[in-house]
């Protein structure tokens, strides 16, 4: 789940991180009653889930209260990037000594948070890592035990930082771990963190994502934010057709678990993929062999027939879409009678032959006996565990691109 | 709709069991069975999920209820 500006502010300063004496307005008169309180010049941001702010003209200075309501009246008229701003924030311009950057975000691969930090704030530390790797810092810590204010300074040391401003930044960087800990955050990023002149820092901007699971655990703190059940994840994007049918599929059963994306897919040859991380690593290995994945699924922890046929259709209804690869991952446990039936059955429901629409079936999995017996009975071409995942790509590909020459 | 890949056959002679309807329909995870005042109503609509558990074979007489695999033509049964 992904938070305004002004609610990973609020997050931040919750955490006991300093931040500015900032305001949120939804209009314009508000937004002038906080540059007032705040009594000096002040930055008026837009308030939108999406990047570019700046390039948009949804982030400007303001010297008086007037100008300030001005700015805000412009701005909470521009969309940026297709969203409509759901507010501003008020801030006072900081006398900015240096800029620093400072985040968590969850690394998958280690499965462990992984802070990051650098003196070199207010850019994208993506740029920083590959331009100036020196001035980044990283540690991973533990997800269980108690966290160590040791473990940030270190981290911090590492890009660089000595003296006092290793002291004072080192319980930031240790609060922002905690936060994004307790708070079940993927992301927590404060960008820039600024040294001001009395040598003090401040979260100028501040950026977090949620786990979408852990949404319900943290009911207290999103009610107190303001964010209301219906706001849902705040998905970057509004869901595709696809996205939504197989959504409200998986809704609607509580067996099992489906999942499918196709935005930014175009291609002809469907997906339906199971198990153990195997959606990521099929997707790549069709596109490795050259095919067009025309969408990313998942299928998995045993639905019902009902379920997998309902993913196999929303995936054969697709434009484009010429044939289906059904491929499971090697640590499986989904039973393969079950999907083998669910996808069959969306072909013959969809008037199509399961033999010349289903490339290739990839059956590691519970009941593989039985799922082998319903793939002889309708002529599919299956395979086995004894075929890699790279090679059942890659005879789903060849397949598709010799039905089309 | 008939099912395409399973199919549960259930012999007259239970077919009006309301005890027995009442069991099946407690024991199949699957809602296959419905109990009704008259007996057994199989809910055609569900055979497909069937998951072969075989549940429905122990409250029933031997060779009573019968679980048909439609893609291979052999079938569960307590014998
Ligand atoms: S085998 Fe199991 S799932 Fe199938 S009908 Fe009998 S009880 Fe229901």
């Amino acid at each position: 789940m992904r938070f305004y500006e002004y609610e990973a502010r609020e997050i931040v300063k919750r955490a006991g991180i300093p931040v500015t004496d900032f305001g949120f307005a939804t209009s314009a008169t508000e937004a002038r009653a906080i540059a007032e309180r705040i009594g000096g010049p002040a930055v008026i941001k837009s308030q939108v889930l999406t990047g570019g702010r700046m390039k948009a003209g949804g982030v400007r200075f303001a010297d008086t209260p007037d100008e300030a309501e001005q700015h805000a009246e412009a701005i909470l008229a521009l969309e940026i990037g297709g969203h409509m701003p759901r507010g501003v924030l008020v801030d006072p311009k900081a006398q900015v000594k240096q800029e620093y950057y400072a985040g968590v975000v969850w690394d998958g691969t280690r499965k462990r948070p992984l802070m990051l930090f650098s003196d070199m704030g207010g850019i994208d530390i993506e740029q920083v890592a590959e331009e100036h790797p020196g001035h980044v810092g990283r540690g991973h810590y533990s997800n269980l035990l108690p966290f160590p204010d040791y473990q940030a300074k270190q981290v911090i040391a590492a890009a660089g930082v000595t003296g006092s401003a290793l002291n004072r930044l080192t319980p930031i960087l240790a609060r922002l771990a905690r936060l994004f800990r307790e708070r079940d955050m993927t992301l927590a990023e404060i960008n820039p963190l600024a040294q001001l002149g009395d040598g003090s820092f401040v979260a100028l901007d501040a950026h977090m994502e949620m786990e979408n699971e852990g949404m319900p655990r943290q009911q207290a703190l999103l009610a107190e934010l303001g964010i209301g059940a219906d706001e849902g994840t705040r998905e970057g994007h509004e869901p595709s057709p696809f996205e939504a049918a197989v959504k409200a599929i998986d809704a609607a059963d509580h067996r099992g678990v489906i999942q499918g994306k196709d935005t930014g897919f175009h291609g002809n040859l469907g997906l339906v993929i199971g198990a153990g991380g195997g959606s990521l690593t099929l997707t790549d290995a069709v596109r490795g062999h050259g095919g067009r994945p025309a969408n990313y699924s998942e299928i998995g922890g045993n639905p019902s027939v009902a379920k997998a046929c309902g993913l196999a259709k929303a995936v054969l209804r697709k434009d484009g879409v010429e044939k289906i690869a059904v491929m499971m991952s090697i640590v499986s446990n989904t039973r393969v009678d079950i999907v083998a039936r669910g996808v069959i059955k969306a072909c013959l429901e969809l008037d199509k032959d399961p033999a010349e629409t289903i490339a290739i079936f990839r059956i590691p999995g519970a009941w593989e006996e039985e799922g082998s017996k319903i793939l002889d009975r309708y002529g599919v071409d299956y395979c086995d565990r004894s075929v890699s995942m790279h090679e059942a790509a890659g005879r789903a590909v060849a397949k598709i691109q010799g039905a089309a020459a | 709709m008939p099912g395409l890949f399973i199919d549960v056959e259930v012999h007259d002679s239970v077919g009006d069991d309301v005890e027995l309807a009442k069991k099946l329909e407690e024991v199949c995870p699957v809602d296959i069975f419905k109990a009704t005042p008259g007996g057994l109503e199989i809910r055609e609509e569900q055979l497909d999920e069937c998951v072969l558990c075989e549940l429905c074979l122990e409250p029933a007489p031997p060779g009573t209820v019968r679980v048909v695999k439609l893609y291979d033509g052999t079938a569960l049964e307590r014998t």
